[in-house]
């Protein structure tokens, strides 16, 4: 691939190097909203939020489940800083299935403040792992 | 002048107590390296969460923030990084040293966070107040423990209840160099994280935030936290393999040393008891002649 039209995607995590490639596209969702990152973005520094990261290399496409961390974006590079995240592989579907229930469950019975948003990050983690695997 | 079978006794117990030392140092040498491994892969992601913060930091400047303004009410917290088990050499009392050889941390408005049995014992008895963070942390460090953690000591910042947080442990250097180490987490001291940048100046003169600055510090500076504690875990499990590696090569070739010791004794006794012996003969053949 040539240099013009890729970037570097670095995704590390606190235990490995998670991904790291030259490729064409990232996209994930910060707080801000979902964001698309081609090669000459401007400098952004981003916070991530639950959700799909999809990585879109020369020659195919590739997703994980996206948790929590942040992001640097530089005009050739990306750098994901991720506490969580996860290949599809790695996912478990039942225990996502059975999060996301139990997540929707305690935001219809709402208790207090704190529970609430707890409750509302775990269903977002929760439809983030379920949709990569589909 | 001990007794043959002394001697013979205290021989073979010295050479049992070798066997166990020197299975304990290769077992800590194998954990070691799994440990090194460790501390280094985490390296990776601190070196960039620290860059990131630098940049940050750098460009906010002085504001009112919680985190970066030091407040006066409120105790000192410190994080003690120890091990669950002794037999590592100064490991355990060089970080608590730290600690309770400093003035600043008196034991009335000191708050210790104990990871690790052996650094609860310590504190305990010197009459600090203690919160035990639980001793199985120490034994296989996951990134999970180090965000419990951190988010436990940040809600006691943000309640008011501490005004300052420090981390104690043991920085890894190499295989037989381990430095206790006193690190301030928070307040975020902007002057030093600053001069440290000022020297590698980078070539991404302007960085854009989203959210805005102080937003993102909210939000960036707990993870910055927790990848601080998670990357001294790492290196504290590798400096406790270290320290007993260490601690039990030494104890392997003292008890060499005294088994060498031993062995000259007894030779000695059992030629005297031989000289003897001939010497009763000799002379009780005599006595019948």
């Amino acid at each position: 691939m040539a240099e013009k039209d890729s970037l570097l995607l670095r995704v590390i995590t606190p235990d490995r190097v998670f991904y790291e490639n030259r490729v064409k596209m990232v996209e994930f969702n910060t707080t801000e909203g979902e964001i698309g990152i081609l090669p000459g973005h401007i400098p952004l520094t981003v916070i991530v939020k639950p959700g799909v990261l999809n990585i879109t290399e020369a020659d195919g496409e590739k997703m994980a489940a996206l948790h929590s961390g942040f992001a640097e974006i530089l005009p050739e590079r990306v750098t994901i800083l991720a506490e969580i995240i996860e290949w599809p592989e790695e996912i478990d579907e039942k225990r996502a299935e059975a999060a996301k229930e139990r997540a929707e469950d305690r935001i219809r019975t709402k208790s207090s403040e704190t529970d609430l948003l707890r409750a509302e990050t775990a269903l977002q983690r929760a439809v983030a792992r379920i949709e990569v695997l589909r | 002048m001990a007794s043959m079978r002394d001697i013979k006794r205290r021989k073979s117990s010295i050479q049992g107590t070798q066997q166990i030392t020197k299975a304990m140092k290769l077992v800590s040498t194998v954990k070691l390296q799994r440990a090194r491994a460790g501390a280094e892969r985490s390296k990776d992601y601190f070196m960039c969460m620290y860059d990131t913060v630098n940049s940050i930091l750098q460009r906010v400047g002085h504001v009112e923030h919680r985190y970066l303004n030091p407040r006066s009410e409120g105790k000192k917290a410190v994080i003690v990084i120890t091990s669950n088990r002794g037999l590592a050499g100064g490991y355990n009392s060089n970080v608590a040293k730290l600690i309770t050889r400093n003035p600043e941390f008196s034991t009335e408005d000191t708050l210790v966070y104990t990871l690790g049995n052996k650094g609860r014992d310590i504190f305990l008895r010197q009459g600090y107040e203690v919160r035990d963070c639980g001793g199985e942390i120490v034994e296989n460090p996951a990134y999970a423990d180090a965000m419990t953690l951190s988010a436990r000591v940040l809600q006691a910042y943000e309640d008011g209840e501490v005004n300052q947080i420090f981390l104690a442990y043991t920085a890894f250097k190499n295989t037989v160099s381990h430095i206790p180490t006193l690190l301030k987490l928070l307040p975020v001291d902007v002057t030093t994280v600053q001069g440290d940048e000022e020297k590698e100046e980078g070539p991404s003169a302007v960085m854009n935030f989203e959210p805005e600055d102080v937003e993102a510090l909210n939000l960036i500076i707990p993870k910055y936290m927790t990848s601080l504690i998670y990357g001294a875990l790492m290196e504290a499990v590798a400096s406790e393999n270290g320290a007993r590696m260490q601690a039990m090569d030494n104890a392997t070739s003292n008890a060499e040393e005294m088994i060498s010791d031993l062995s000259l004794k007894y030779n000695r006794a059992r030629q005297g008891s031989i000289t003897q012996e001939l010497t009763e003969i000799i002379a009780g053949a005599e006595a019948i002649g």
